[in-house]
């Protein structure tokens, strides 16, 4: 106990908090990012949790985790594998051993370490006796009694002293990694302003866990991970879907419109349509609908009526909504569809991450029906790419689908605060009283064409999901018309490539040995495995797409600098299918994965590696 | 809008030729919506006509006003959206018994649970017109179609019954041959303030001809039909001699200056009681056991949901900290690296 406690100076490390899905594992994981974020370390999360809210009690099933990776470099993933692992019981060790690094630290709470709830993890003999952790740092702690102890002059219940050992762990944790608790404790202030015996209970058991560690020097290290050198500007955190939400509130306000989400709950979605609920102030109308085709059709009804129109959802809401689609794709009306991905198909894993609602996104509709498709690849950035669909949409006359994952949806990240000054104005074509008005007349530019608002004097017109005359938009079953139309509406689509930026290229832009493509949520594993490989000297470069249709015009000629090019996605190989319906004089390797996680760094090295021998 | 238009039935009428069957009772339905528009003087801009899919979905096509043709059984929430989004308009939706109860089943519920304000003209012909003849929600038990050779074998839906148990505020009913009755209802549909639904047995003289003749019958019709205004007996017949009693918790038809019963003794009616019971007894009546009813049945008002959503909006700007998006975006945990 009394062994000399090492300071030990680290450029980034990666804690993994994990419990039962009711020991509050998210929240003490967000508090942990959140702290690490305010002292000025760049901050990459994964929140693993079950898609059932209590599961089982004690079962690796009901497994609830959170990682946290932090450090004074820029940090684009949550990291591979822990170097510390704070276990709550059997069942958390037993399904997160695997992720820990050899040597690293597990913090375990022993006395949820019954023969009860051994038993309820699978594990035959206690794993804190039997050798399994041999080579880790084992840190064995009474985190249940100790909190007990520390919270028996508060008169609260049993249960809820219980709830509060997650605070223990964390605030060992804070002394581990030389951090303060005055985050946490002001955030408990605020969330339990109205039960001060509840946040006075946190508060004790973050200062017990912290105080423990540092006397009793069980952990026998202490960490120093440096602020990182990030640009200079005001900062917070971020999750991916109230990034999503901010974008499209954004939107709303540089277009001058009312924003109206017509939305169904659907996992890992929800989050979207909360945060815009919360946001009266801002006159956001959310409309919780009866069902997802609701949600979509409530959107519809409401663009026509002259609101940026949004609707939130995941794979198997997208489906219901495709008919909606095509309505909105035949009436030209502006429109953002947000797909957050999961596992499919049907119910797959809801709570899990996947890229696999690509070709859906693209052509899941009946008839030639063009759509645009944008993704979004870091949880900040949801925010530029919720804002871009909606410019793309409100502009361009036309429903966008706006595709970010669970990984990017639920992960935090620091977001240097964007002005609104410095984002891009939205500009729509509206007629007014005294034009004359052809629902289906066209910029020649862009071809979107112009909109008026019920209740203009003078402008009234109809549209629908029937085919229309060319300009003036009267029901037309002529069959040169229809080519007309479908041209049209396909060239409309083809031509926003004109007003979205060029693909670039991390790496050698003039072209090399092997360039990596990726697009979505897959950026910050890929972005890190390219930077180590061209720091060990290979030749690698990664083009990272945002835009997938239209894709950037320079995409055909940027994909021919390189001698082989490595499409690396979540899926089967969904969008290296569609760059080669493209692009069909290239050869594109594949790399996939569809196991509801993120890709780890170390397997594409491993991958790319062999592309390169 | 101060600026006065008087508009004649003609003004709601657009350029598109109605290509409804010769015969088809949409067209007296169509004559009676150009009629109330032009009593009712609202300005022809605020009025956005929304259908799904069906005969009656056309509907948007021929009138001179905004309008949105949309998708099978979607109308009601497009127009739901389309209200929500834009309050100083007078959404219209018109569907069909297929269009608003099957397909459209869900939102045709919700949109009456949430009361948003709009009117639903649902036209029951109790039949699939565009398809060519299968049986709709509403086609009567046994009846043959199409898909239904040696008749249905499923029980149908009361519009109305439905409608009261979706806690619907406002019902009335109307029948396409009786244009001036229709656009009566109608007034007073569009003034009434949370989501109307007035049916209108409508005639489809190709696929289902005289499915309502039962009511419409020249020789029986005034003795089939009960029209109901509000704070009037429910009395009925050629000679005014037949009204409805209340005995034992059930309507009863009786004649006036037999058994004692005299006028005094026939239910007034009263659209404005919240309790549906009585309302709920009347839309279920049926020929040739009672009269049906048609008018305004149901009238009771109660906050709609576009006025609780704007009312919400300014209640929660007023105590609100944050009014604008760099507002927003500085909000709560935010810390500055110099």
């Amino acid at each position: 106990m009394n062994q000399q406690v090492k300071m030990i100076e680290k450029q980034e490390v990666v804690i993994r908090f994990s419990g039962d899905s009711g020991d509050g594992m998210q929240l003490t994981g967000q508090q942990f990012s959140d702290t690490a974020a305010l002292f000025g370390n760049d901050v990459a999360t994964f929140p693993d949790y079950p898609a059932e809210i209590r599961a089982p009690q004690g079962t690796v099933g009901g497994v609830s985790g959170f990682q946290v990776h932090f450090g004074e470099e820029r940090i684009t993933t949550p990291g591979d594998l822990a170097d510390v692992l704070v276990a709550m019981n059997p069942a958390a060790l037993k399904a997160n051993l695997r992720w820990v690094k050899k040597a690293g630290t597990i913090i375990v709470d022993t006395d949820a370490f019954s023969d009860k709830n051994l038993e309820k993890a699978g594990y035959a003999s206690n794993p804190l006796e039997d050798g399994t952790l041999t080579d880790y740092n084992t840190v064995p702690v009474n985190i249940t009694l100790l909190t007990a102890e520390a919270l028996k002059e508060t008169g609260l219940d049993q249960k809820s002293v219980l709830r509060c050992k997650n605070m223990f762990a964390l605030g060992m944790t804070y002394w581990m990694f030389d951090r303060s608790v005055e985050h946490t404790e002001a955030f408990f202030d605020g969330k339990f302003g109205k039960k001060p015996v509840v946040a006075l209970a946190n508060k004790l058991a973050l200062r017990a866990g912290y105080n423990y560690a540092a006397n009793v020097h069980a952990l026998a290290v202490h960490y120093r991970v440096a602020p990182a050198h990030i640009a200079k500007g005001k900062y917070r955190t971020i999750t991916g879907n109230r990034a999503t939400a901010w974008g499209l509130l954004a939107a709303a306000e540089k277009a001058g419109l009312p924003l109206f989400c017509g939305s169904y709950p659907i996992t890992p979605a929800t989050d979207i349509l909360q945060e815009l609920a919360i946001r009266r102030d801002l006159g956001a109308k959310t409309y919780q609908a009866e069902d997802e085709i609701a949600g979509i059709c409530t959107a519809i009804g409401a663009s026509y009526g002259g609101n940026f129109a949004v609707t939130t959802t995941s794979g198997p809401g997208l489906a219901l909504k495709a008919e909606a689609c095509g309505l909105a794709v035949m009436a030209e009306l502006p429109l953002v569809i947000v797909d957050v991905q999961r596992g499919g198909p049907s119910t797959g894993l809801p709570t899990k991450t996947e890229q696999s609602d690509l070709l859906q996104a693209l052509y899941g509709r009946n008839g030639e029906s063009p759509m645009p498709v944008v993704a979004a690849s870091t949880s900040a950035n949801c925010f530029d790419y919720a804002f871009a669909a909606g410019k793309i949409a409100l502009e361009h006359t036309t429903p966008v689908i706006l595709l970010t994952d669970g990984f990017l949806a639920n992960g935090a990240q620091p977001w240097r605060i964007p002005a609104m000054s410095e984002l891009p104005e939205i500009t729509l074509r509206v007629a007014k009283e005294g034009d004359a008005y052809k629902p289906y007349d066209r910029d020649p530019e862009t071809l979107a064409r112009t909109l008026a608002i019920p209740g203009t004097k003078g402008l009234e017109h109809r549209i629908g999901g029937l085919e229309k005359m060319n300009i003036t938009g009267a029901i037309s079953y002529v069959p040169e018309n229809h080519q007309v139309m479908t041209d049209l509406r396909e060239e409309k689509v083809a031509r926003i490539a004109r007003s979205i930026p060029e693909q670039e290229v991390f790496g050698n832009a003039d072209g090399g040995e092997v360039l990596v493509v990726g697009w979505g949520g897959t950026y910050g594993h890929l972005y890190s495995t390219v930077k180590e490989m061209r720091k060990e000297g290979k030749d690698v470069s990664l083009a990272h797409f945002h835009y997938i249709n239209p894709l950037p015009l320079n995409t055909g000629e940027l994909l021919g600098r390189f001698r082989k090019i490595v499409v690396c996605e979540l899926n089967l190989g969904q969008f290296a299918a569609y760059l080669r319906s493209k692009f069909p004089q290239f050869t594109c390797l594949q790399y996939n994965k569809v196991a509801g996680l993120p890709f780890t760094v170390a397997e594409l090295k491993a991958e790319i590696e062999k592309i390169l021998n | 809008m101060s600026e006065e238009v008087k508009y004649s039935p003609k003004d709601f009428k657009s350029d598109q030729e109605i290509r409804w069957c010769p015969g088809c009772g949409d067209h007296g339905i169509i004559n009676a919506v150009w009629k109330a528009m032009a009593e009712l003087g609202y300005p022809r801009e605020s009025w956005a006509v929304v259908s799904g899919i069906g005969c009656s979905s056309r509907f948007p096509y021929y009138m001179n006003t905004y309008g949105f043709h949309t998708i099978h059984g979607r109308a009601a929430a497009i127009a739901s959206g389309l209200k929500n989004a834009n309050r100083k308009l007078n959404v219209l939706q018109v569907s069909g018994d297929g269009d608003a109860l099957a397909i459209g089943g869900n939102h045709f519920i919700h949109i009456l649970r949430r009361n948003v304000d709009m009117t639903l003209l649902l036209f029951n012909n109790e039949i699939y017109g565009l398809t060519k003849g299968q049986y709709s929600p509403t086609t009567k038990l046994g009846v043959k179609t199409k898909t239904s050779p040696y008749g249905t074998i499923e029980v149908p839906f009361n519009p109305g019954e439905l409608a009261i148990g979706a806690q619907s505020k406002y019902f009335a009913r109307s029948l396409d041959t009786n244009v001036a009755l229709t656009a009566e209802v109608l007034v007073s549909a569009v003034k009434h303030r949370g989501t109307s639904v007035v049916e209108v047995l409508q005639n489809c003289v190709i696929f289902a001809d005289g499915v309502h003749a039962a009511i419409t019958d020249k020789e029986l019709k005034e003795e089939r039909q009960l029209i109901l205004r509000h704070g009037e007996r429910m009395i009925f017949g050629k000679n005014r001699d037949k009204g409805l009693v209340l005995d034992g918790g059930r309507l009863k038809v009786v004649e006036i200056g037999h058994d004692g019963v005299t006028e005094q003794d026939i239910l007034v009616h009263d659209a404005h009681e919240p309790n549906p019971f009585l309302h709920w007894m009347l839309v279920n009546m049926s020929a040739p056991e009672f009269p049906v009813a048609f008018g305004v049945i149901r009238e009771v008002e109660a906050k709609t949901y576009d006025q609780a959503l704007d009312d919400q909006i300014t209640e929660v700007r007023k105590i609100s900290p944050i009014r604008c998006m760099d507002d927003l975006l500085n909000s709560g945990d935010v810390w500055e690296v110099r």
